[in-house]
């Protein structure tokens, strides 16, 4: 018997005639099939589909890469990992073995830096809900209190005097940087004086040690210029104080926000053809605190806070077909196992996809959706993809932040996340929920134990 | 299932039919069909011929089959 050859949905496609082409319009898509040297099949074979994959070697190569464009370019610098962004221990222990302290914005947060061993006094405590207990144990600890607003600063004000400790802290400030909108629901404002008002209120107290100014401008920023003004103002802040109260402030954290180059929904071009290099945001933020009138050796450590640069496209979404059929207005829909559910990020990302195995050049519009039962429920609203057939496997780029931390069990149980070390060899980091999982935390009222149908 | 006679069929799968002026591409498997049905098969010869050429089952062949003449019909391609 003949060998058969592979098939593929037959398709036909009018031809828009401004474009035409007789070769009909190429994808622009190539196959992957391997993520670091291991097949897409065998992953979805061992752990399930679908299932999240992160790349170590790329998470450390990001974070070594942005680690040498900013120490080029200033001396004194230190990133804290962004656990929001994305807390498996297992990729928070790579950061932290790269040399990355934590940042956290909650207890839960704070806890699992502690957890992973990281010492206290390089936790950065960030974030507008921290209770008394919270504050107490982040005294205790002597790390660093980020203050976003007033309620909180004069609760730190008795603490310490409570406890005879004076915590280390810094104030987190907003400010106008021509970039909209504006993130002013955190921390003090730096132009209508909120935040002179907040450093004053500090050093007559006299009872919290102002060791740092913080600031988080925005995230996906696409403008290098906004970290320039906003590091122009936290130095502004900075050598005031040294000038108003002779104290030098130990640093200055800029915090996150440098775009990742995926491509947001409405962007005329792709990410990766405008979004800045990391170089470029560096290049602002060292220029103007060099710049900025600092004596030599009272230049403040600059913190950084980049969570989404450093991560997105180190983590991979692999999923397969589950069925495609055609709408009533004549669009073809392409029904994955995945939805929203996992991938949060498609509700403002156009998420890059690639088939996971060889195709001809022929491509659909369609709409992806998930598995879910619901209207919300769609991957991309519009993309060109070959023709996908039930169990085809696909791969989603640049999903490694903020995905695995903002899933949602619903509906569906979350999938396992796996991780290629160095030498290519891939490890569960997180198992694959169960119904038990779940429900471990249900209690049944006695009454509502049983009943008849 | 017929397709009309004066549409023209190049080797790659260019398709263009003169009565409305428009022209389509193909892919390999669309143009197999397509030269199936010049040389008028029937649709259950086409199904044979398909399953017989390619790594498909009859029944999952049959949904993609009726999806593509759907569409041949919406482009007033077959009569
Ligand atoms: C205080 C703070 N720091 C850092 C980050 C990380 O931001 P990104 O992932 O945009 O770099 C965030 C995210 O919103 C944040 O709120």
């Amino acid at each position: 018997m003949k060998n058969k050859k592979r098939y593929e949905r037959p398709i036909i496609k009018q031809l828009n005639t401004g474009l035409m082409n007789k070769f009909g319009t190429r994808t622009e898509y190539m196959p992957v099939t391997h993520i670091d040297g291991v097949p897409v099949k065998k992953l979805i074979e061992d752990y399930g589909s679908p299932v999240f994959v992160l790349s170590e070697r790329k998470i450390r190569e990001n974070f070594k890469s942005a680690k040498r464009i900013f120490e080029t370019r200033y001396p004194k610098v230190q990133f804290a990992w962004s656990y929001k962004t994305n807390y498996l221990n297992a990729v928070c222990n790579v950061y932290h073995q790269e040399g990355s302290w934590a940042e956290v914005v909650s207890i839960f947060e704070y806890k699992k830096a502690i957890q992973n061993g990281v010492s206290p006094n390089k936790i950065l405590f960030n974030g507008p809900d921290k209770t008394n207990e919270d504050l107490i144990l982040a005294i205790k600890n002597d790390s660093p209190i980020h203050i976003d607003h007033l309620d909180e600063l004069y609760r730190l004000i008795e603490l310490a005097d409570e406890m005879h400790k004076k915590p280390r802290v810094a104030i987190r400030v907003n400010m106008d940087t021509g970039v909209y909108p504006m993130w002013d629901r955190f921390g003090f404002n730096y132009e209508n004086g909120q935040a002179w008002d907040a450093i004053n209120k500090i050093m007559a107290s006299n009872k919290l040690n102002l060791i740092g100014l913080h600031c988080h401008i925005g995230t996906y920023m696409l403008a290098p210029y906004a970290y320039g003004v906003a590091a122009n103002k936290m130095a502004d802040l900075a050598l005031g104080i040294k000038k108003r109260f002779n104290k030098s402030i130990t640093y200055i954290d800029m915090g996150g926000g440098f775009a990742s180059k995926n491509t947001l929904k409405g962007a005329a071009q792709i990410g990766a053809d405008i979004v800045p290099e990391i170089s470029q945001f560096a290049e602002a933020i060292s220029t103007s605190l060099l710049n900025a009138g600092f004596e030599t050796d009272d230049l403040p450590y600059l913190y950084l806070e980049t969570g989404r640069a450093l991560i997105d496209d180190a983590g991979f979404l692999l999923g397969s077909v589950i069925s495609n059929k055609r709408l009533s207005d004549g669009r073809r829909a392409v029904i994955m196992d995945f939805g929203v559910n996992i991938l949060f990020t498609s509700f403002w990302y156009n998420h890059k996809i690639s088939p996971a195995q060889k195709f001809s050049h022929y491509t659909e519009d369609c709409v992806l959706y998930g598995p879910l039962c619901m209207n919300i429920d769609v991957v991309r609203e519009n993309i060109s993809l070959p023709p996908l057939q039930s169990g085809d496997r696909v791969v989603v780029h640049h999903v490694g932040a903020y995905n695995i931390t903002q899933s949602m069990q619903f509906i569906a149980l979350r999938p396992a996340v796996v991780m290629i070390d160095m030498e290519g060899t891939p490890h569960i980091i997180k198992s694959s929920e169960t119904v038990d999982d779940v429900e471990k935390n249900e209690r049944m009222p006695k009454h509502l134990e049983s009943f008849k149908l | 299932m017929k397709i009309r006679n004066n549409v023209a069929l190049s080797d790659s799968g260019f398709l263009f039919n003169p009565s409305s002026g428009d022209s389509y591409s193909l892919n390999e498997t669309g143009l197999f069909i397509v030269h199936c049905l010049q040389n008028n098969k029937s649709e259950d010869e086409i199904i044979k011929e398909v399953t017989k050429e390619y790594m498909i089952e009859k029944g999952s062949f049959e949904k993609d089959f009726y999806d593509f003449k759907k569409l041949m019909e919406s482009f007033n391609l077959i009569d």
